[in-house]
């Protein structure tokens, strides 16, 4: 049924769609068990996309560049009279909403990778997400998402593992489109209908409309495993946390799904920013709620998580005449779990200076993205390099998997 | 055949069949969705209840400084009653007219509070939580005014073609409540008034609207140049130039560079409305000639001088949303989106040339446009669509002629992703099923319908209903899985499911 699903479920993996509300997606994908190496491991995977280009030079602000103050004015999150963020190392410090971030950076299970930028140049979201998620250089490029390639390419193991999947949602993201089996699933507060009318729905879609029925039966499947898998929050930091925390208990599961997507929108500040008292400082608090939560479902199998969140550019170095930022290029990466070799910034820092920035407005990317994605699906899944290069993220040869992200 | 093709009509172009609908346009189906382009006024909505933009802004305003005085009130030791503000935004909206037919279901303003009532166990709204303030009440009234307007409608045509435009020229209410109370009137007077008139009319009224130009960001954008600039240290914000090209007009595939984005976003510099409510102007559109940013600007290859002598100096940007609005990447760009939202989610190339064309011979006519699309044969050929959220509960409160009132409607879109005006980016909804139709989706679609069909009554027997709502689209499989049903409820919710009712053909 789950193969059937994954292939037939969702016929028209055309483009990226967004996700309703504030927070909103969890996908994941049914993964077989695998012997790793012969080790014990059970490796679990979280890709959280930060939908609208969050902003890198707020969340880890570079306080020791020298340009940095100057080119942030108001949004100098950090820089000596506005304070708001805490130092990590000789030049960058962390914006303070993120205390459970910091504590994680401190104990070694978290890291940030600087000046990272997916292969896209140009500035639309829309195109920007597509890049970000079909793992080429081009939003045209593919239908699939590099995720759901990396999941049909894991070796295979052991014991066949029981159906799995579940998940939430209206739409899974085109990061985790394409063949390999996904599922999606989401908090809700309605009410379901009785068993007796479902089960007659799903007998007249089996006689009418195959399509419906696979989808329809994989929905049920889902209610059922997640059971009452909690109400959503009421407020932007409660349906974050909701999510993760729906998520963390799912992938925590001995039978549940190892490889899990969460999209998490709003952060296209172009105007009051506030990174240190206003929205930005509220979304980065939410999100590093919503790590918490991850962790705490997690329990035992948080020692064996990546949790990696990335965004599909940055913005422009310099505020703009708002208060806020426009699209730019690039930004971080930020990761974190058990499984991460963290306590450490990992950037090959080009600084802010006039000649320095990209097209003079951007911080210039010197971390290709997918070099990130790659070390992390080569360290922490096992997927051969050769595989990553050609089929994960086709074209990306010269992006080397960055070494020593996992533990 | 002319009963299929009267099913597919109210599919496809309208808001779905009531009883005795396709019966009625069953003798020219084409010819009836063409008529609704033609009636008087049809794209008017005029509700007493419902504020002008102004109007609303003001109201939003003194409700936030009320709230925001009273908040700081409250924060002393001695908590006080409830502020004035909060007690006058209380005011809940009358429940909406019963619809002008109501084939099944009883009287539509019972049934609607019955079901209220019974909502508030089983789906307690989400947020906002709190009292609720002045911008939530204008949202709740303008959605309410609508209901009976969809449950009205002989085909529904034009309120399929509102609904699309507002999309495109979307606002996002999540971003700040002003945008939210302001939502309803933005569809009200920037869309309506031209969705069968001139393109070029509505790009400026949308782009000219207070909630557009806070959606993105143009209110406080400023040349850096400018007499503000220089003095007050304002700048550009290029956000609602950039989305204007790669999503209202020529596409992102349209042919700008950054440098384009950077110079139309100077050319619009200044455009703000009156925010001061004490002036007889709040809430109106407003030029800053002191915030423009001086000079030739040059967009896409052609040079916009600065107005001189006593132009004013917006006649820039608005001789660039000209060419943008007969741009043929414009014509293109809005009849394949256009062609995806009625007929098909791969639009035949077919038929958006001959819809982009249309649109260039007439100079975006768009009543020649919407013509151009239902004359088309191959638009009533091809794929199946798979209904939206927001049009599966419209089909559904037309099949039962049953209204749901705004609050609850508002609550059920949430959990299906598609809240009315508040789409997660500027790019607006997706309408193809690879956004709508997925396991969870299709779970919650039932847990709505049951709860529906818990106010429906079948006088005549679930398939009689059935039978004139699907014509000889009705399978055999749905006729015998209704009449099977253990009670009315659970025909009717089944009916709401079925492959008919969910895609626009079967």
């Amino acid at each position: 049924m789950t193969n059937d699903l994954a292939k037939g479920g969702f016929a028209h993996p055309s483009r990226r769609v967004f996700l309703a509300g504030a927070a909103s997606l969890v996908a994941w994908s049914q993964m077989p068990r695998y012997a790793f190496a012969g080790q014990s491991r059970d490796p679990r995977l979280v890709v959280v996309i930060l939908r609208g280009a969050l902003d890198g030079l707020a969340v880890v602000p570079p306080i020791g560049d020298p340009a940095y103050a100057s080119l942030r004015g108001d949004l100098a999150v950090g820089a000596p009279k506005i304070g708001g963020a805490s130092q990590l190392d000789g030049i960058f410090a962390l914006n303070d909403a993120m205390p459970n971030f910091r504590r994680r950076f401190a104990s070694g299970e978290a890291t940030v990778v600087h000046a990272v930028a997916t292969p896209y140049r140009d500035r639309s979201h829309f195109d920007g997400q597509d890049v970000l998620e079909n793992g080429t250089e081009n939003p045209r490029f593919s239908d699939s998402g590099w995720l759901n390639r990396a999941v049909a390419a894991l070796p295979k193991g052991d014991a066949v593992r029981p159906v799995a999947g579940l998940a939430v949602s209206p739409v899974v993201p085109l990061v985790l489109r394409g063949d390999a089996p996904v599922f999606t699933w989401m908090p809700t507060n309605l009410q379901a209908s009785g068993p007796d009318t479902a089960d007659r729905l799903l007998s007249l879609y089996t006689h009418s409309d195959q399509e419906l029925a696979r989808i329809f039966a994989a929905g049920r499947k889902i209610d059922m495993l997640a059971g009452t898998g909690g109400a959503p929050g009421r407020d932007m930091a409660g349906q974050f946390r909701s999510v993760a925390a729906g998520t963390g208990k799912l992938l925590a599961r001995e039978d549940g799904p190892r490889v899990a997507a969460i999209s998490y929108d709003g952060w296209d500040t172009h105007a009051q920013e506030g990174p240190e008292d206003g929205r930005l400082d509220k979304l980065l608090q939410a999100l590093d709620g919503a790590f918490d939560a991850l962790a705490l479902q997690l329990g035992p199998a948080w020692k064996d998580t990546v949790v990696v969140a990335v965004t599909e550019f940055g913005r422009t170095a310099q505020m703009n005449g708002t208060d806020g930022t426009d699209h730019g290029t690039g930004t971080v990466a930020l990761l974190l779990g058990g499984a991460v070799r963290g306590g450490r910034i990992v950037a090959d820092w080009p600084g802010l200076g006039p000649t320095q920035l990209y097209q003079g407005r951007d911080l210039k990317p010197t971390t290709d993205l997918r070099a990130v994605l790659k070390g992390v699906l080569r360290d922490h899944l096992g997927i051969s390099e050769r595989v990553l290069a050609n089929d994960v993220f086709p074209g990306s040869l010269m992006a080397k998997p960055l070494d020593n992200l996992i533990a | 055949m002319s009963q299929e093709e009267a099913a597919l009509a109210l599919k496809r172009f309208g808001l779905g069949p009531r009883p005795g609908d396709i019966e009625r346009i069953a003798v020219d189906p084409k010819a009836a969705v063409l008529a609704e382009l033609d009636a008087a006024d049809i794209t008017r909505l005029d509700d007493d209840r419902l504020p002008s933009t102004p109007d609303a802004f003001v109201a939003i305003r003194h409700d936030q400084v009320a709230r925001s005085a009273a908040r700081k009130t409250a924060d002393m030791p001695a908590k006080g009653t409830a502020p004035a503000a909060a007690v006058a935004a209380m005011k809940s909206a009358p429940p909406p007219a019963a619809p002008a037919m109501m084939a099944v279901g009883g009287n539509g303003g019972m049934a609607a509070g019955a079901a209220a009532a019974g909502m508030a166990a089983a789906a307690p709204p989400k947020p906002p939580a709190g009292p609720q303030n002045r911008s939530m009440v204008i949202y709740l009234d303008e959605i309410d005014a609508r209901v009976p307007r969809q449950l009205a409608a002989e085909i529904g045509y034009v309120e399929r073609l509102v609904a699309f435009w507002t999309n495109h020229f979307a606002v996002q209410s999540d971003k700040n409540e002003q945008i939210r109370g302001l939502a309803g009137a933005f569809e009200r007077e920037a869309i309506r008034p031209h969705v069968l008139g001139r393109f070029e009319d509505m790009l400026v009224a949308a782009t000219r609207h207070p909630a557009m130009l806070l959606s993105l960001d143009n209110v406080d954008s400023a040349g850096p140049h400018s007499p503000a600039g220089q003095k007050r240290h304002m700048g550009l914000n290029e956000n609602h130039a950039r989305e204007i090209l790669e999503l209202h007009t020529v596409g992102v595939d349209g042919g700008y560079t950054q440098a384009d984005v950077t110079e139309f976003s100077r050319m619009l510099t200044g455009w703000t409305f009156a925010r001061d409510v004490d002036k007889p102007a709040a809430g109106t559109f407003a030029f800053k000639a002191d915030w423009h940013e001086p000079g030739d600007r040059r967009l896409m290859g052609k040079t916009y001088p600065a107005p001189g002598g006593k132009q004013p100096a917006d006649q820039q940007g608005l001789a660039a949303l000209h060419d943008l609005a007969v741009h043929p990447d414009t014509a293109r760009h809005v009849a394949t989106k256009l062609v995806r939202h009625f007929v098909a989610d791969s639009p035949p190339p077919a038929i958006v040339d001959a819809v982009a064309a249309t649109f260039t011979a007439t100079g975006g006519d768009l009543k020649a446009v919407s013509r151009a699309l239902v004359e088309n044969d191959a638009s009533w050929a091809g794929e199946r669509k798979f209904l939206t959220p927001q049009l599966f509960l419209v089909a559904s409160m037309r099949a039962y002629g049953v209204p749901i009132e705004g609050k609850r409607l508002v609550s059920l879109l949430r959990e299906l992703g598609q809240e009315p005006w508040c789409p997660p980016s500027p790019e607006g909804y997706h309408d193809d099923a690879a956004s709508w139709l997925s396991p969870d989706g299709l779970t919650t679609r039932l847990a709505i319908a049951d709860s529906i069909a818990q106010r429906v009554r079948f006088d005549d027997g679930p398939a009689a209903i059935a039978t004139q709502l699907f014509g000889p689209s009705l399978s055999d499989d749905t006729r015998r899985t209704m009449e099977r049903a253990e009670s009315g409820r659970q025909a009717a919710a089944l009916l709401l499911m079925s492959p008919e009712f969910q895609w626009s053909r079967t």
